[in-house]
């Protein structure tokens, strides 16, 4: 069973979202998809100031069996990234939620529409 | 995750992890999807001698091993093997798992004029116990008279100690020992190991401990279109004494003589990106070759491969990742011994000078 913190959502292709108190929110994958990508060896993440679409791929993540898409959880522009991902990739698989981070967005208007609550993301992945 | 038929675990944990466990101190592996064959005969070496690429004859010391390719009459590898001899009348094979049938039809076919047996021994298992603490941890499980011949096995060299075959062999470039037991006794044995902290370790570690050392796996580095020489394994093929002939001889000599157009090289990437089997290789003015394997390297950060590319290619080559031309060094494998980069990157030499700096 993975993990699928209660206080923040997520999307189907395995993203979850983060609201932060300054109106940004925080994006990175979730537990369930790390476990099924493996020790991870490089993560490409998005230049800062990058204008995403929903649902856009924006940053990969490399494991030692095959490299995958992560795509933006919602329509915004890229803040800041998480620098030390360049030089410790395994802190996706280690802390997914917490220094796994990956980027924060500042959302366009209306984008947070439409993801989907712990619960939900919980039956998808009990489907998948 | 099903591989050849066999379910069998990429990994119980982190991968990497266990690469280092292994590279660092002690691993073991179920590997008893291998097929073990023991040939009973008195005429079993006159058999191995014409269906091996490598000379049996080499087998002088009862317990001795030897690593060869089997080839059809194109010169193509059928498979490569390891052969440990026995007794005269008794010598043992661990082939593929994934060949396994076409080996014994391939082995069974030839033995008939010889009057060999072929007993497929599907009564064992086999572990790998790897790493430069391998040996004691399994020395350590043993009665003492079974512990001074075990600690006293030479490399490439196996013995039976009552129910166990124990091999000084493995796939990592580590020391070790690959043990083959009755089925009953593999997950026992497992536990012990484990209590006394020898790592399990998965499909994924073995891949990348054996692409660090230099070892081809059959099916991609290798395979029945593609011959010892273009697959770097030269090293296994004894065409002396040229009175000897073995299956795919007369093939393999004309590509010998004329020169092989390909060669099977070694590729370190200093790019952040993975190497993967099929990815397209370009030499500079020379031609295209491919990926055969490709992984990342755990113990030099950075991803590593082997490739079939044109003979006369050069020291660096560019390969096709994910539609970007990244450059990569062709250097001869292994990439690691004894737990050490033997091959230099970026990222070493980068930390170097910063240390020297």
């Amino acid at each position: 069973m993975s993990n699928i913190p209660g206080d923040l959502q997520y999307t189907r292709s395995h993203e979850w979202v983060r609201a932060l108190a300054d109106g940004t929110v925080e994006v990175g994958i979730s537990d369930h998809a790390q476990a099924a990508l493996g020790d991870l060896v490089f993560v490409e993440l998005p230049e800062p100031g990058r204008a995403l679409k929903a649902g856009e791929a924006c940053a990969v993540v490399e494991s030692v069996k095959a490299a995958s898409d992560v795509y933006a959880p919602i329509a915004g522009t890229v803040v800041t990234v998480n620098e030390q991902l360049a030089q410790s990739p395994e802190l996706v698989n280690s802390d997914p939620y917490g220094g796994g981070w990956m980027m924060r967005l500042r959302p366009a208007a209306g984008a947070l529409e439409g993801l989907l609550s712990a619960q939900a993301y919980a039956a998808v992945t009990a489907g998948a | 995750m099903d591989f050849g038929g066999w379910d069998m675990p990429v990994a119980y944990g982190s991968q990497i992890d266990e690469h280092h466990a292994v590279r660092q101190a002690a691993g073991v592996f179920d590997v008893s999807h291998m097929c073990v064959a023991d040939l009973h005969g008195p005429r079993t070496r006159e058999l191995l001698s014409r269906l091996l690429a490598n000379d049996v004859a080499r087998l002088a010391m009862s317990g001795k091993a030897l690593y060869s390719c089997m080839l059809n009459e194109r010169a193509g590898v059928i498979d490569d093997l390891i052969v440990y001899f026995l007794a005269e009348d008794c010598f043992r094979l661990v082939v593929n798992a994934g060949t396994r049938t076409g080996d014994l039809a391939w082995i069974a076919h030839h033995a008939g004029p010889y009057g060999v047996r072929v007993e497929e021994r599907t009564d064992l298992a086999m572990l790998a116990v790897q790493g430069p603490a391998a040996r004691e941890h399994v020395v350590a499980l043993l009665p003492e008279a079974d512990a001074a011949r075990a600690r006293a096995l030479p490399v490439f060299y196996g013995t039976q100690l009552r129910d166990w075959f124990v091999a000084r062999t493995g796939y990592t470039g580590e020391d070790g020992f690959e043990i083959m037991l009755p089925l009953a006794q593999a997950a026992p044995l497992w536990r012990q190991l484990n209590a006394a902290g020898v790592r399990s370790c998965g499909l994924g570690a073995r891949d990348t401990l054996r692409l660090e050392a230099g070892m081809n796996l059959y099916g991609n580095d290798m395979d029945e279109h593609t011959n010892p020489l273009e697959s770097g394994l030269a090293w296994t093929v004894a065409f002396e004494p040229a009175t000897r002939d073995f299956v795919g001889r007369a093939s393999l000599e004309a590509v010998r003589n004329a020169g092989p157009a390909r060669r099977l090289v070694g590729l370190v990437l200093d790019e952040r990106a993975v190497l993967r089997a099929h990815q397209r290789v370009q030499a500079p003015g020379i031609g295209d070759g491919e990926v055969t394997s490709g992984t990342f390297s755990p113990t030099l950060s950075c991803s590593i491969g082997l490739a079939r590319v044109p003979a006369a290619t050069g020291n660096t080559v560019q390969v096709d990742v994910r539609g970007r031309l990244l450059n990569a060094r062709v250097v001869r494998p292994p990439f690691v011994r004894h737990g050490k980069a033997l091959v230099g990157t970026i990222a070493a030499a980068t930390s170097a000078a910063g240390a020297a700096g």
